[in-house]
């Protein structure tokens, strides 16, 4: 009977020192930093110790402010990445599928692919004004390109023997992109989603950077402007944290959607 | 045995071009194959077997001649000419059940029904849910056998299906499908490099010499069901058929000298 406890307990406390053991670093870091920031020994300026940043961190919670500009920034790179992401998708597809959509249309998104951000924004910003439609639209322009170029690789490395199989059994054409096209490449899909996913929210920072009242990026640079630096470690740690969020979201997608892969696991 | 004509090929010839030349695949096939006959196709490599059933199969349309099936030219690939590769081709992400269905929904009774009913005839009973990479090449080639059949196709077309078996799993395969044609009479159209299948499985052996792929010689199997690989019949044919391979090597021979 003491023998299936014993195991629990033993599995209980390994658990505990695997957690013990991956927290020493960070913690011992925060510790140190705390004591060198009271005994003056850091700038409290630039590097505001962390009992500071946690002070601020409850002020903008209990204000209300920090959820307000989270909701804006999620709602703007949301946006952007569906808009992008949605017709980087698309067009991944159709490329993928026709070699003559490939010829017309390829050429020209490379091409556009290669003009950075910061080049862009202030154009996007005379034609669309400094108002939402810009900060979305120079999201959506990042997040296109990461689904269209995996998209469209994924497709062409279909095994052309089940195009093959597909050709047999007689698939409609539409059959042929959602039940064939489409599951096999998802792993590339997925790719993907995850990095534009990425690419939409760190370009929120561009965006929100460049002219704005309202996001985190605009928490941000307003803090630097007064000297708030522990806002600004606020706006970066939860940059960070919504970011893991969203990948481990994209991962866990992963997990349902391509367990059938017979691939190399680590 | 009246039964109807199938398969009727005539005049059939196919060139491969390349940049090196123009190479003769298959030269002058006549052949005619009946409802629900097991016909089995054997000949050295190079002789053109696989090209012929690509073709029957509309996988491949470039060539001289006609091959109609039920009396309508083949014109492309279709659900009525069933094709066995060599490789089961199963969609990875399906479940058994599924990749049978394929693009039919299994939510459809009908289609449910028959999916099940031909999980039984292949003996897959217990795996409906499995992921082809949980199958064993035989199994996995059964769901692919499934597959074909679920679609009511005219004729089955096999090439090499079992060539990557190991000879137990051969033979199971080979009394599997036996049992499928007996119950089933899918008019059977079978491409091997195996004497021992060739005979074993048909009523008839077609044997096809190379360069450029021709008909050798038709040898008709009238042995009953089941047949036993050892038995003094069996192995007469089996020595028909080398006969005919020796045929083919001689040939060769003379043909090489000559030039």
């Amino acid at each position: 009977m003491s023998a299936p406890t014993t195991a629990l307990t033993n599995r209980g406390t390994r658990k505990t020192t695997i957690v013990l053991l991956g927290s020493l670093i960070p913690v011992s870091l925060l510790v140190g930093w705390q004591v060198l920031g009271d005994l003056g020994y850091i700038s409290t300026l630039l590097f505001p110790t962390p009992l500071t940043i946690a002070e601020a961190f409850g002020k903008l919670i209990e204000s209300g402010e920090l959820m307000e500009h989270l909701q804006i920034s999620v709602t703007r790179a949301g946006l952007g990445f569906l808009l992008g992401g949605g017709l980087g998708l698309q067009l991944g597809v159709l490329v993928g599928l026709f070699r003559q959509t490939e010829r017309a249309l390829d050429p020209s998104v490379q091409m556009l692919r290669m003009i950075p951000h910061l080049a862009v924004a202030p154009l996007f910003i005379l034609w669309f004004g400094i108002g939402e439609e810009s900060k979305v639209l120079l999201i959506a322009k990042g997040a296109f390109f990461p689904l269209y170029i995996n998209t469209f690789l994924g497709i062409r490395n279909v095994d052309n023997k089940l195009f093959e199989v597909a050709r047999v059994l007689q698939f409609s054409r539409f059959k042929q992109v959602i039940r064939l096209a489409l599951p096999a490449s998802m792993p590339n899909i997925l790719l993907g989603l995850r990095l534009s996913l990425a690419v939409s929210w760190l370009g929120l920072v561009v965006a929100e950077l460049m002219a704005s009242t309202s996001g985190i990026g605009y928490l941000m640079s307003d803090a630097r402007q007064f000297n708030k630096t522990a806002v600004v470690f606020v706006g970066i740690i939860v940059f960070a944290a919504v970011g893991k969020l969203i990948d481990s979201f994209v991962k866990l997608l992963e997990h349902r959607l391509i367990k059938w892969r017979d691939s190399y696991k680590g | 045995m009246s039964a109807t004509n199938l398969l009727h090929i005539q005049h059939l010839s196919k060139i491969f071009h390349s940049a090196k030349g123009d190479v003769k695949a298959l030269h002058n096939i006549q052949l005619d194959i009946r409802e629900g006959e097991f016909v089995t196709v054997i000949g050295p490599s190079g002789c053109g077997k696989s090209t012929l059933l690509k073709i029957i199969a509309g996988l491949d349309v470039d060539y001289n001649g006609t091959v109609s099936l039920g009396g309508r030219t083949v014109e492309g690939p279709g659900i009525d000419k069933g094709f066995i590769f060599q490789e089961p081709r199963l969609f990875p992400w399906l479940t058994v059940e599924r990749n049978i269905a394929a693009d039919l929904s299994l939510r459809k009774p009908e289609v449910r029904k028959k999916v099940d009913e031909l999980i039984e005839l292949v003996r897959l009973k217990g795996f409906e849910k499995s992921y082809p990479r949980e199958l064993s090449g035989g199994m996995a080639q059964r769901v692919a056998i499934a597959r074909a059949l679920l679609r009511n196709p005219k004729v089955l077309l096999l090439d090499e299906p079992f060539g990557a078996l190991d000879a137990f799993t051969r033979a199971h395969m080979q009394e599997v499908l036996l049992d499928i044609w007996e119950r089933n009479r899918t008019t059977m159209i079978f491409v091997t490099h195996d004497i021992d299948e060739a005979v074993f499985l048909a009523n008839r052996i077609i044997v096809l010499k190379p360069r450029p792929g021709a008909i050798q010689n038709v040898i008709r199997v009238d042995l009953t069901f089941p047949r036993k690989k050892s038995s003094t019949a069996f192995q007469q044919l089996r020595y028909k058929v080398l006969g005919e391979f020796d045929k083919i090597e001689e040939l060769e021979l003379v043909g090489g000298a000559g030039i």
